[in-house]
């Protein structure tokens, strides 16, 4: 669509998806249910392991907090035995959807043909009954101390991303009049699209009552408006555009990426605590294509905590800066049948914290016709697709049109 | 601070480049590193002045006074033997816009905490034996509970 095609997204297509399956506490082999989903998304491009010639994964492996990957690219490459010829993972890139613009630029610099890019996750299993894996407090038998980020916030208690969150939000519905009741809408809308995914972790209905009679966490965050950690994994292979046109499925191609970060790279010491770096990304991406936010069909935004899915509507421009809150109200036109579908598998608050890679599966499957009775009524065409929040923040602009 | 008890925290690891502003609190300071040669205020610390690159750069003392960017009441135990709920605010230093710390803020109801709520430094004193420790908590100016 865009005319710039010396862009090196546009030398790329993504040609395969797959998951492997998702739950809430499955006790399986992390590296076993992240080989699961490459197989899955390799099967699905009709490519055999013998054309995969480069990977990409985040943040590859880490052992803290417990759960947050269950696979680096080397335990990959190796369980599979390929042979590539580029392969990169890392924990500071532009968010989750940086290792698949990792892969867009090695492919559009002709250092691979088709990139097998992964996230796993195995926080559910991996917390079990121990509390919030995300949190990290050593767990050793030393004495803990903060350093890094973390000196700057654990010792006043501020130990989860839900009380840097929560500071944001809250300084939003100070400036902005944001209501609870609109952001409710973020957490319903995703439960109503989660009762139509097989695949989400909670289906059953959630009224208003409910969202307001959920526990509050850190205001004003209520549990709702929390993702839920779970275990899954979910990869795409980006090809080189012209060897992705005559495989199994027709190709989802890359308009544009957006991986920028002008603000401070910290969570508490950015310029306006109203807008994360999202917002340079986004117009980073928008700066790579004639597209519009008009053209957006759809809208898959990262909903870790359900205030980052308002903030990356603002950030996309698809409602103005400050009037998430009123573009959300009453949850009309984020609903399948709305102006702007929002989070059509149920996010990671009823689907399950699959850590981004959830959203760009979900804007394929939509934009391919695959997502049976969630399939929106009238296919999309242009799907945005954002991942993370704070101060780590990447976005891509997906089409069904050559 | 009253006497209670001293709460549970996790502690910083202190090191050559943040002693300044951990211990600052054994002698009523909240400190900052400050670049000498443009007046700048760097936080987190670093070794160079990220406005003009000057290594002259050296603590200093501000006046503990700041206002309320943002807040949350914090309902969940995260941590151990931690009282809930409590405050952490995001305080921004009247001395330069955008310098801020993430903290606690104390000495009040949590539901007066307000955003543009002016606040002062009062710092809590954790004996370690890795070096004692004065975190740099906030209050209301004007006592507890009244709004300033």
């Amino acid at each position: 669509m865009s005319t710039r095609d010396d862009l090196v997204e546009k030398r790329c297509a993504i040609s395969g998806v797959g998951q492997s399956d998702i739950g809430r506490r499955l006790g399986r082999d992390p590296l076993e249910l992240t080989l699961d989903g490459c197989l899955a998304a390799v099967d699905d491009a009709g490519l055999t392991l013998a054309d995969i010639d480069g990977v990409s994964t985040y943040p590859g492996p880490m052992g803290m907090p417990k759960g947050f990957t269950g696979a680096g690219a080397i335990e990959v490459m190796d369980a599979l035995r390929l042979e590539v010829n580029w392969y990169d993972s890392g924990l500071e890139t532009s968010g989750q959807l940086g290792s698949v613009m990792k892969a867009c630029m090695a492919v559009g610099a002709g250092m691979a043909n088709h990139v097998l890019c992964f996230r796993s996750v195995w926080e559910g299993s991996a917390q079990g009954s121990e509390g919030r894996a995300s949190i990290s407090t050593g767990g050793g038998s030393g004495k803990y101390y903060a350093s890094g980020f973390q000196q700057w916030t654990l010792p006043f208690g501020s130990a989860s991303a839900a009380g840097w969150v929560a500071l944001y939000a809250q300084a939003h519905m100070d400036r902005y009049g944001t209501t609870p009741e609109q952001l409710a809408q973020i957490a319903l809308n995703a439960r109503r699209n989660a009762a139509l995914n097989p695949n989400a972790i909670y289906r059953d209905p959630m009224s208003l009552d409910d969202y307001f009679n959920s526990r509050m966490i850190s205001t004003p965050l209520r549990l709702f408006d929390c993702d839920v950690p779970c275990d899954g994994a979910t990869a795409v292979i980006i090809s080189r555009r012209e060897r992705a046109v005559d495989l199994a499925k027709a190709p989802v191609y890359v308009e544009a990426m957006g991986a920028a970060m002008h603000d401070r790279p910290s969570w508490d010491q950015l310029r306006d605590p109203t807008r994360t770096v999202g917002a340079d990304a986004a117009a980073q991406m928008w700066s790579r294509t004639s597209l519009t936010p008009a053209d957006v069909d759809v809208a898959e935004l990262y909903d870790g905590f359900s205030y980052l899915t308002m903030l990356w509507l603002e950030a996309l421009g698809l409602c103005p800066v400050g009037e998430s809150g009123p573009f959300v109200e009453g949850g009309h036109r984020i609903a399948r049948d709305g102006v702007l579908p929002l989070n059509t598998n149920g996010g990671q608050l009823s689907g399950g914290r699959l850590h981004g890679y959830g959203f760009l599966h979900e804007a394929c499957v939509q934009l391919r016709g695959e997502g049976g009775e969630r399939q929106l009524a009238t296919r999309p065409a242009v799907a945005a697709v954002a991942a993370g929040g704070g101060n780590t923040c990447g976005c891509l602009l997906l089409t069904n049109v050559a | 601070m009253t006497e209670a008890a001293t709460p549970f925290r996790i502690l910083p690891e202190l090191t050559d480049r943040n002693r300044h502003f951990w211990q600052g609190g054994r002698d009523g300071q909240l400190v900052f590193l400050r670049c000498q040669d443009c007046g700048y205020y760097i936080h987190p610390p670093t070794p160079i002045c990220p406005r003009d690159r000057s290594k002259n750069v050296a603590p200093e003392p501000v006046s503990g006074r700041a206002v309320v960017t943002s807040y949350t009441v914090n309902h969940h135990p995260w941590l151990p033997g931690v009282e809930l709920p409590y405050v952490i605010g995001l305080v921004e230093m009247i001395e330069q816009a955008e310098l801020r710390l993430t903290t606690n803020i104390v000495n009040c109801p949590p539901d007066s905490v307000h955003v543009g709520m002016d606040v002062r430094v009062v710092f809590e004193h954790h004996e370690d034996p890795n070096g004692d420790v004065w975190l740099p908590l906030f209050e209301p100016i004007g006592g507890a509970g009244v709004d300033s």
